[in-house]
């Protein structure tokens, strides 16, 4: 029982981790139709610009507030260079941009940084709790608080703030946004300081049980896709729920079967939901206009 | 066929033999001017791509599918001939026929299952598969020696052994303008306007008649199967393989040739192979420059010439005539 509970306690750290970054694929899914491949490149940099601002000796908190501001501003700046000026592109077209921003990020950080691990400080200590017979690494407890905390944030967002609902309806239909007033060259350029900030978030929550390195965003940014895919491209509840799904699958296959399978067990998944239900677990099903 | 003005150029197909003999003529003397084995490696790796890129481009560019998990195949056809041919000392020619069998069957049984979806899906679908293979080729390692790679023996083709980089320069020449040959005959043919009506519009060409499940999954089938051959003959060739072969980055660096070259163009595939594969070689010295410039190069491809660079500069020149 204690092993199980173990099981869960990694599976939905991991889970909150791949939620975030299906979050951040949804939000620009929504606003723009582009998937972003290089999401799991926001989260890469949040780690390393928390960990090289650290190791530069500026405290933990603020080092964590400066990456997030700087990687949000990374994500304005993909945003206004690469993806305005592509817009009305095909989906292959948009999804090779994608992976050609992931590559310059990549690379930039491998130019600069070298390729060499880097790992932060944990938030609280490395003193394990002990629940229920099971170990739990305070960084843990940290990671599943600050994600609920963002996943509340972003509902509060959405459903309650004027721009929020702005972004919902954009997403919902752009024509008849821009007839309403949403302006959804905004809405575009929110969506990625968003999905940016929340990758870097959960870049640097991560780092300190994870270490990060210039190639760590590649695994992390599919895995927030299966899960996004999961749960339904762009449904926020989806994304949430995909992603804590697929942590706790991984963790139990890795615990019960094998360590070395965990990776597929998410691919596998990801090909059956497909097979079995395309619009994902929670998206609304689709029709296609000719 | 005189009005066909603003379609593409499907409709009135060009002399085919000049481009041909040009290919043929450029691969005949290349071998001249490369003064050691080094170039001449890096020729048949280009080459290699080429003929890879071709048949991606059948899927992708012509049929309109993407697929983000074509390295898989390759990495099928790779370690299903060393593997065939060490453990159980299979003949070489035959291991690569039924490498390039499993690998079509493969792609013929998720088929039905991925290819009903579009665009976003079917990019993870393909993804996932691609990924699969490469993740149980890098954790089998009682078979596939693992992370560390496995060596291959000698090709044995009709009891002759090519041996060295020019012997099997020429095989691999000769393979791709074969591919050439066979691609543009694939794409002006009835078959070939089907998958592009299919591009187009695929409830259009449904409407015409054609029977749009079986054209998509008969072209997957094809270029997995050719990738799974070329996979076997560049395990023959390196001597030694890793999982590397079979994995994402792979995978797209070969979408990377195909959409950099110009989609839905034989020409603009070898294109992008050529510059593509000529790229790390220029920036081998400046490491991680090499990732940045692939980037960029996708980005600004994208971008400002979005049907890739062939068929973008062919449309400029040929724009007055329309």
């Amino acid at each position: 029982m204690s092993q199980f509970l173990q099981f869960v306690s990694s599976g939905l750290t991991v889970g909150a981790i791949y939620a975030l970054a299906a979050l951040g694929f949804s939000i620009i899914y929504n606003a723009s139709g582009v998937i972003n491949f290089a999401q799991g490149e926001f989260m890469m940099l949040g780690g390393m610009a928390g960990a090289f601002l650290t190791a530069a000796g500026i405290p933990l908190p603020l080092a964590a507030l400066l990456s997030v501001v700087a990687i949000a501003l990374v994500g304005l700046i993909i945003e206004k260079l690469v993806v305005e000026p592509a817009s009305g592109s095909d989906v292959v077209s948009l999804i090779i941009i994608t992976l050609g921003v992931a590559m310059i990020l990549r690379g930039i950080v491998q130019v600069t940084f070298g390729k060499a691990n880097h790992s932060l400080p944990a938030f609280s200590g490395d003193k394990p709790i002990a629940v229920f017979g099971a170990t739990i690494l305070p960084q843990s407890i940290w990671i599943l608080c600050v994600s609920a905390l963002l996943v509340v944030g972003l509902s509060f967002f959405f459903g309650r703030t004027r721009i929020g609902k702005g972004m919902l309806a954009a997403a919902y239909n752009r024509l008849a946004a821009e007839l309403v007033g949403v302006d959804t060259r905004t809405v575009l350029m929110l969506s990625f300081v968003l999905s940016a900030a929340i990758g870097a978030v959960g870049g640097i929550l991560v780092a300190p049980i994870a270490t990060t390195s210039y190639d760590s965003g590649g695994m992390l940014g599919l895995k927030g896709f299966v899960a996004a895919t999961l749960g339904g491209l762009g449904s926020g509840v989806g994304a949430v729920l995909g992603g804590l799904l697929l942590g706790l699958l991984e963790s139990m296959t890795a615990g019960y079967a094998s360590s070395a399978y965990k990776d597929a067990v998410s691919f596998v998944l990801a090909l059956l939901i497909l097979g079995l239900r395309p619009q994902g677990l929670f998206g609304a099903r689709q029709t296609d206009r000719v | 066929m005189s009005t066909s003005g603003s379609l593409p150029d499907v409709l009135a197909p060009r002399s085919r033999a000049p481009g041909l003999l040009a290919v043929t003529v450029v691969l005949m003397v290349l071998p001249v001017f490369l003064p050691n084995a080094f170039y001449l490696d890096v020729a048949i790796r280009i080459a290699i791509n080429a003929v890879l890129a071709i048949t991606l481009n059948l899927l992708i560019g012509y049929t309109g599918q993407i697929s983000l998990g074509h390295a898989g195949f390759v990495g099928l056809g790779a370690y299903g001939s060393a593997i065939l041919t060490s453990r159980w000392d299979i003949h070489p020619g035959l291991a690569l026929v039924v490498s390039a069998i499993a690998a079509g069957v493969l792609a013929w049984v998720i088929a039905g299952l991925i290819l009903r979806f579009k665009g976003h899906y079917l990019a993870m679908a393909t993804l996932g598969l691609g990924i699969i293979i490469s993740i149980v080729i890098t954790n089998e390692t009682v078979w596939t020696g693992g992370p560390d790679g496995m060596s291959v023996g000698d090709f044995v083709m009709f009891g002759w052994q090519p041996s060295g980089e020019r012997q099997w320069y020429w095989i691999f020449a000769a393979l791709l303008v074969v591919t050439i040959v066979l691609a543009q005959n694939l794409v002006d043919s009835p078959a070939g306007r089907a998958l592009q009506a299919l591009h187009g519009s695929e409830v259009a060409a449904r409407a015409m008649g054609i029977d749009t499940a079986s054209f998509k999954t008969r072209v997957f089938v094809l270029s997995a199967s050719y990738a799974a051959i070329i996979g076997s003959l560049s395990a023959h060739y390196l001597g030694f393989i890793t999982p590397g072969i079979a994995a994402f980055p792979h995978s797209v660096e070969l979408v990377t040739m195909v959409v950099v070259g110009g989609m839905a163009s034989v020409w603009g595939a070898v294109f992008g192979a050529v510059l593509l594969s000529l790229l790390p070689q220029v920036l081998a010295s400046f490491e991680g420059w090499e990732t940045i410039a692939f980037g960029v190069i996708l980005v600004v491809t994208m971008i400002f010439l979005p049907r890739g660079i062939v068929p973008s500069l062919a449309g400029l020149f040929r724009r007055p005539e329309g």
